[in-house]
């Protein structure tokens, strides 16, 4: 009799148990559900294997974007002996990488990779920034208050700030030439100007098969990874590389949840800390002082 | 922005008169002896290649730039699986096969709309000329940078901020922060 009541007890125990993991489990898929971006949304792979740095790029996006003339020329390849950010004057810029045991540098190309799920999106407290259905992380400057929030929460480190803007600073990043290019169907200015074709447009789904064909056709070159497939949850900008990510610049550590999601839980609770929460508790301690006010009340009436 | 390069079709199509309907292996000296591409023109002068020349450096082997469309059995493997025996092609020339408007819409919707097409990952017209030509030139370590080819233009000494648009001379370090 103890015996069958032990096992009864420990069957439903573990019944339990395992209905509690698999609620448990749909909970979690369904908090790490991630929209995966518009269907018909464009993008770029970039294939650092034929970048040789020649910086047309960088050329082409000053012209097309209207910034401030360079401090050197686009022809001086002197400066990729240093490593370079994006700034309020450069939104795309080329680096160089020495690959151990490999001849050759490796150049890599960096912009906004316009995420699917994009963190500066999530952090904006004005809604300054867009997602369009193009695939474009795009933002309005004119309810840009300034206060950098999209620069730290963006894990590639890509939104800069008009520092030299005294009276108005906002932020300036890459809109995939959104105004001007890809709301047309057309390609930006970078992937135009790239002589050799380093840059890929296309519909983000196709690039995504055009690169695993090139892995697949040449699995001595590649390495077998698309960088942005996954990555916080998908970029637009995807990049092939011949040597391991990491060694050309590339966080590999950012996982596949958008940043979004890292936040989610603990955003939802932020509301109801502010408003159920003083609620609550003013009741509690109305109803835990009751019996003291009423005895105050029968005293001032003695 | 202006229009960076539309191309402007004119290369040389000389190689495809030396064809007759019985002439299905093409012959190295078929070809032109020099083709002038211009497709850049706005940024750069432009490139009178020397077909004789590079005929002799490959020692006659066309696949080497023109893969299998001269009835050549192709040098990439890949390439093999399909193109070992297809023999000859009418068209030769590099824009016959190789896009200018790689990425406009048109273009793009076009391969979108076919399912069967193989070759998706197909470059365009600038990228077929700088990939083949710049690869062979650093394999036989000879000139490869932008102007040992192409001179620029005023136009593109414009666009890239160089010669007599250079910006001056500073003595603040290169390279910009946040």
């Amino acid at each position: 009799m103890k015996a069958m009541n032990r096992r009864k007890f420990l069957k439903g125990s573990l019944l339990g148990g395992a209905a509690a993991s698999v609620i448990g489990k749909s909970k979690n898929a369904e908090a790490s559900a991630t929209f995966g971006g518009y269907p018909d949304a464009m993008g770029v792979l970039v294939d650092l294997t034929r970048c040789v740095g020649c910086r047309s790029c960088e050329a082409a996006c000053n012209k097309e974007q209207g910034l401030p003339a360079p401090a050197q020329a686009f022809d001086d390849l002197s400066l990729l002996d240093h490593k370079r950010r994006t700034s309020e004057g450069a939104y795309t810029v080329v680096n160089r990488y020495e690959i151990p045991g490999q001849d050759h540098p490796l150049f890599r190309k960096i912009q906004c990779n316009h995420c699917n799920e994009p963190a500066c999106l999530t952090s904006c407290f004005v809604n300054a920034y867009t997602k369009t259905p193009e695939g474009a992380v795009i933002y309005d400057p004119t309810v840009c208050v300034g206060c950098r929030t999209c620069m730290v929460a963006c894990p590639f480190y890509i939104p800069a700030y008009s520092y030299s803007s005294v009276l108005n600073p906002v932020i300036k990043k890459c809109i995939f030439c959104y105004d001007t290019r890809l709301k047309f169907g057309r390609p930006p200015a970078c992937v135009e100007a790239c002589p050799r074709e380093v840059l890929t447009f296309g519909k983000r789904n196709d690039l995504i098969k055009i690169g695993h064909q090139r892995i697949q056709m040449y699995p001595d070159l590649y390495e077998d990874h698309i960088y942005g497939e996954n990555e916080v949850g998908g970029t637009s900008w995807m990049y092939l590389s011949s040597a391991p990510f990491d060694q050309v610049g590339f966080d590999t550590d950012l996982g596949t949840q958008p940043i979004l999601s890292y936040v989610k839980e603990f955003l939802t609770v932020v509301p109801m800390v502010l408003t159920i929460w003083p609620a609550l508790f003013a009741g509690f301690h109305l109803l835990a002082t009751r019996k003291d006010a009423q005895k105050k009340e029968e005293q001032s009436e003695k | 922005m202006e229009q960076i390069p539309k191309y402007l079709l004119s290369t040389v199509i000389a190689m495809l008169l030396c064809f007759t309907s019985y002439n299905n292996f093409a012959v190295a000296g078929d070809g032109p002896d020099e083709v002038e591409i211009d497709s850049l023109a706005q940024l750069y002068e432009p490139v009178y290649f020397d077909h004789a020349m590079h005929e002799e450096i490959t020692d006659s082997n066309c696949a080497v730039c023109h893969h299998h469309t001269l009835g050549t059995e192709p040098e990439d493997e890949n390439c093999r699986r399909c193109h070992a025996e297809s023999g000859a092609t009418d068209e030769v020339s590099c824009q016959g096969c190789h896009a200018g408007n790689r990425f406009e819409a048109d273009y793009l919707n076009k391969i979108d709309a076919d399912n069967t097409l193989y070759h998706r990952d197909k470059v365009g017209l600038k990228a077929a000329y700088h990939i083949r030509c710049m690869n062979c030139h650093e394999e036989m370590d000879v000139a490869n940078g932008c102007q040992d080819c192409h001179a620029r233009t005023d136009a593109g000494d414009k666009f890239f901020h160089a010669g007599n648009y250079a910006p001056p001379k500073s003595d603040k370090p290169a390279g910009g922060g946040h």
